[in-house]
């Protein structure tokens, strides 16, 4: 019986991993197909599509992939960590935090005289934008945290982000005041967009993915023992306090890199460990890395209807996630009743 | 830009704002009742009867019920009782007053700066946050702007009239505290001279919107002489945001570039200030590329764009921060824009 519940089990994630792979890649030839025109083959055979499709469409659809891998990977490190089937980069005021720090990294240059934009910033100031956000991100995590006095309870734990979240926000609000220059450019960031993501974008973020997600899938055991109960996982001998630290230090970089990257992107984050479990029932470790697939697939898909909804104009991407994602969680409640 | 935002939010702020009348009529039948001055301009008026007068004010429809105390002496130019001023306002409201309002308070930078191109400027008893021109205003009280007006500094200026866009929130509030608020739509160069017109009759000179608006068209003619030739025809793209947002045919920017015999890359069907996809300003490869300085320096560095033959070949008018805010402002210094277009494009062919 056990044995063919695992069988059963594995053949749910083998068919995710798949569906996943091959949406992917469905999707990435959309990407590169879709532009200011539509839809269009002949525009892969183009003259022009080693500058079209080469230079603009091919990093802004792997850009939008790594964005949102990088807000699936931390929603779903968020919500084991917390055990919080609710937690996600929004609720636990770390997006609020990147993006106070992203502003502040706006306003001071704003203030500096040397006014840049987010749209096309340098790959130092790029790096520089990620340091603000990841040091915003974390602070916000750690705000939160020691808020609520601990991630034991959810009700305190979803109180405290919210509050941190709506705090963080209204500070960045009266920084774009005393600075009106950056406010332009905190608007197109607040909507989220992947409009102007390059290969510098690309690389780095592939570089962070790199670097975040076999990390946090050695520690996805001691998510696995903490779903069990903070005393199981003691007795277990896991040093938990030090891995509660580096996780959140994962979930901070990986949300600090995405929201300098592509602004705020609202809801990738909730939905894709919840899609992910909904499909495929596993332990942590298979959560972490399909959630940051699904993460990737739901930021490109919804990318690509940014795109090509209005061509030649544009959707805002962040806008389009929060309609699909919110509406995905409204039926979600519909169909289960509130818990 | 400041402008710019509030005429790109005013379409999405419209529904809102019927939507918000209609519930206002419903729940509040009182505060309806100010939006139409007409009737109680009807009503047989008794200064006797405090009670009706409190009313009257309080509802701010008859301007003659206010007490003709000191302010009316200090400034008012009413010396002689002429005819009443009536003005119907970009909504279809019609306010009237007994004399040229005397204490004005303007919420948009180009109404601000068409009353003082009026003449009217020594009226003006307070602005919007972002009114910077010309520099006799700038010592006036700022009120906020049209999405957080102070209403309560508004009231307290006991002006006779607020002039403000029709996203302005404070509109109905204003009202309903019993002060004339005239809302004007500035969308077009026939906005402009409509508004110059509305402005000029509300300042009791009729004649100079006129003289101003000659002036204005002296001035877009002379811009129009001075497009090189071989610069005629060219397609230029105009950048307002750098999400990026573009100024198309349809925006009055547009309009301006019409007028000196250029094309617009960014056609009218798609709107007056699109959001574009960033590679379709690649794709189409306009021949100019106008935006604010620090934006077309930064354009090369975005994704596939150092490719513009436009960047590459330098033929981009940046402006500065201050002389950009005087492109996107559909007001009297609408010539002055065209010409300072102009003279960078003339600029451009001595490269």
């Amino acid at each position: 019986m056990q044995a063919t519940r695992v069988t059963a089990e594995r053949a749910r994630r083998l068919w995710l991993n798949l569906g996943l792979a091959l949406t992917a890649l469905l999707l990435a030839f959309a990407g590169l197909m879709a532009g200011s025109e539509g839809w269009s083959w002949r525009s892969l055979m183009a003259p022009d599509a080693a500058l079209i499709v080469g230079e603009i469409r091919a990093p802004r659809t792997l850009g939008a992939w790594f964005t949102g891998a990088l807000l699936g990977l931390a929603g779903a490190v968020a919500q084991g960590l917390f055990r919080n089937p609710l937690a996600d980069p929004y609720l636990l005021g770390s997006a609020s935090g990147a993006s106070l720090g992203v502003v502040l990294v706006l306003a001071a240059s704003a203030l500096g005289g040397q006014a840049i934009s987010l749209a096309s910033v340098d790959a130092l100031l790029r790096v520089g934008l990620v340091g603000a956000a990841f040091a915003g991100a974390l602070g916000g995590v750690l705000l939160t945290l020691l808020l609520a006095t601990g991630a034991q309870q959810t009700t305190r734990l979803l109180l405290a982000g919210v509050v941190v979240g709506v705090v963080l926000s209204a500070i960045s609000d009266l920084v774009t005041t005393a600075a009106p220059d950056a406010l332009r450019g905190k608007q197109v960031f607040m909507l989220g967009s992947t409009g102007f993501l390059g290969w510098p974008a690309v690389l780095l973020m592939a570089a962070g993915l790199a670097l975040v997600l076999p990390l946090a899938w050695r520690l996805a055991r001691a998510l696995d023992a903490l779903s069990l109960g903070e005393a199981t996982a003691l007795t277990l001998g896991l040093p938990l306090a030090r891995l509660r630290i580096v996780l959140v230090a994962v979930l901070a970089l990986a949300t600090g890199l995405a929201v300098s990257q592509a602004g705020l992107i609202a809801f990738v984050g909730l939905v894709a460990p919840h899609l992910v479990r909904r499909f495929a029932p596993a332990p942590q470790g298979y959560t972490l890395v399909a959630s940051a697939a699904m993460g990737g697939v739901l930021l490109l898909a919804a990318d690509v209807l940014a795109r090509t909804l209005i061509a030649p104009q544009e959707l805002p991407v962040g806008v389009l996630t929060a309609v699909l994602g919110g509406g995905y969680l409204l039926w979600l409640l519909h169909r289960r009743g509130v818990r | 830009m400041v402008e710019l935002t509030a005429i790109d939010g005013r379409s999405r702020l419209r529904r809102g704002a019927v939507a918000g009348l209609i519930t206002l009529a419903l729940l509040a039948p009182a505060s309806a009742a100010t939006v139409d001055p007409g009737s109680a301009e009807a009503a047989p008026r008794a200064p006797e009867n405090g009670a009706i007068a409190q009313l009257a004010m309080r509802s701010g429809v008859t301007a003659q019920a206010k007490p003709q105390g000191f302010r009316a002496a200090q400034t008012s130019p009413r010396s002689a009782p002429t005819e009443r001023i009536t003005v119907r306002d970009d909504r279809g409201v019609s306010l009237s007053f007994a004399a040229p309002p005397a204490r004005i308070v303007s919420l948009l930078p180009s109404l601000t700066e068409s009353v003082c191109a009026l003449g009217g400027c020594a009226r003006l008893v307070g602005i919007d946050r972002f009114s910077d021109w010309p520099s006799e205003v700038q010592s006036l009280p700022r009120l906020g702007g049209l999405e957080d007006a102070q209403i309560e500094r508004i009231v307290a200026l006991e002006p006779d009239v607020v002039l403000a866009a029709a996203s302005a929130r404070a509109t109905q509030r204003l009202e309903a505290l019993g002060v004339k608020v005239l809302v004007v739509e500035s969308d077009s160069h026939a906005d402009v001279k409509r508004t110059l017109d509305l402005l000029a009759r509300l300042l009791g000179t009729p004649q100079e919107a006129a003289r101003l608006w000659s002036a204005i068209e002296q001035d877009l003619q002379r811009a129009a002489a001075l497009v090189p030739l071989a610069r005629r025809g060219q397609r230029v793209y105009f950048e307002v945001a750098s999400a990026p947002y573009a100024a198309g045919a349809a925006s009055f920017i547009g309009e301006t570039l019409t007028r000196l015999g250029m094309a617009n890359a960014v056609p009218a069907e798609l709107g007056p200030f699109p959001k574009l996809n960033p590679e379709y300003v690649v794709r189409i490869q306009p021949d100019i590329v106008m935006a604010v300085q620090r934006e077309i320096d930064a354009m090369p560095r975005r994704p596939g764009w150092r490719h513009l033959r436009a960047l590459q070949q330098q033929r981009t008018c940046g402006f500065a921060a201050g002389r950009y805010e005087l492109l996107v402002r559909p007001g009297p210094r609408l010539g002055e824009a065209a010409l300072q277009l102009a003279e960078c494009l003339a600029a451009l062919e001595k490269r």
